[in-house]
């Protein structure tokens, strides 16, 4: 058995990110996939800051960036770009510089994440675009600033932005637009040896996923038809992304990696994997 | 009190971090309970979660009790 197998579960190689200071953005709870990565960055060495968006994620965020002896730097709401501002001003105050940015934020009207993607209306068609794609960029543009010696940003983006998914919808399409944003942003930002990447992660059952119709058809069909057979979970999504943050990927930018099992190798579904229709909505 | 009631309790309270006693069959989540919209859909995910069930959306819009909550999950658990 090699050390690495013997790893506990849910651990990562610790002190790949000893040193390094980052941001985290777009935690709701300890089911969020923004809480898998601040807890693996955090096994691996990095000192954390965290964001929040308004008072009822507030007293959520607190006590779990106490967990990780984190810094929480305010009230962020991509849509008011002063508050954007306020937080990367406070990391400027905090510690002067940046390593990295993980962006894990994205929001749809839910009664547009149901149903047919032809419904979807102008305004919530630009909202979800905004919060949900632009947002990144906006980070991108204040974390240049905080990293004159590199770093590296990261977001999230689903399968849904590359094949169609029932329900996904509009969120598909803004996931499309944030996965170009992150080629578009890799190739600006690399001179300065600033990474940006995404990492696709399978379905997950969080918070934001609980607004999306169909979820649990869409999380028993990639258990049954991923490679692996399974499901992944924040914990794996955490580990992935500290080393995609880490000097281990400091190779790698541009780049959506896939965290999910292999379900994006599939191509069809698996014989043997049973039916899933009484799952399904009518 | 059953099984599932004590369950139903027992999240209740840790989650909303509010005293045993105020956790009657008929205390509304939102308006005795103090929760928020989004305590909701994190206890309907803890519900799901300890007795491995399933509760459709349409299901948890009417769970606004713990007593909903019980009734729900003693039927769901009893099939």
């Amino acid at each position: 058995m090699t050390q690495l197998d013997r790893l506990p579960l849910h651990s990562t190689i610790p002190g790949i990110l000893a040193g390094r200071r980052g941001l985290i953005m777009g935690t709701a709870n300890n089911r969020s996939i923004a809480w898998g990565i601040a807890k693996a960055a955090h096994g691996a060495g990095a000192e954390l800051a965290f964001t929040y968006q308004g008072e009822s994620l507030e007293k959520r965020v607190r006590p779990l960036a106490e967990e990780l002896d984190a810094h929480v730097v305010g009230h962020c709401d991509v849509t008011d770009g002063a508050t954007i501002d306020a937080v990367f001003g406070e990391i400027q105050r905090l510690w002067g510089k940046l390593d990295f940015v993980v962006h894990c934020i994205a929001f749809s009207d839910r009664e547009q994440l149901t149903g047919r993607y032809v419904d979807t209306t102008e305004e919530n068609f630009t909202n979800t675009l905004l919060v949900s794609c632009y947002s990144f960029t906006a980070v991108a543009q204040r974390a240049e600033k905080l990293m004159p010696d590199g770093g590296a940003l990261l977001t999230l983006t689903y399968y849904g932005a590359e094949k169609w998914m029932p329900h996904y919808n509009v969120m598909g399409v803004a996931k499309a637009a944030l996965e170009a944003s992150v080629r578009y942003l890799a190739a600006d930002l690399g001179e300065k040896n600033i990474r940006v990447n995404a990492i696709s992660a399978g379905p997950i059952k969080t918070l934001a996923a609980s607004g999306i119709g169909d979820f649990r058809y869409i999380l028993k069909w990639n258990e049954y038809n991923a490679p692996l057979r399974r499901s992944v979970t924040i914990e794996e999504v955490g580990d992935s992304a500290a080393f995609l943050l880490s000097p281990l990927g400091r190779g790698i930018t541009g780049e959506i990696l896939h965290v999910d099992a292999g379900y994006h190798i599939v191509g069809m579904k698996n014989p043997a994997a049973p039916d899933l229709s009484a799952l399904a909505k009518e | 009190m059953s099984d599932v009631a004590e369950r139903v309790k027992k999240i209740v309270i840790e989650h909303l971090g509010v005293d045993a006693d105020k956790v009657t069959d008929d205390a509304n989540f939102i308006e005795d309970l103090g929760a928020d919209s989004l305590d909701t859909v994190e206890l309907v995910m803890a519900f799901e979660e300890e007795f491995g069930v399933e509760i459709p959306d349409d299901a948890a819009e009417s769970i606004v009790t713990v007593g909903d909550a019980i009734r729900f999950l003693d039927k769901a658990t009893a099939s």
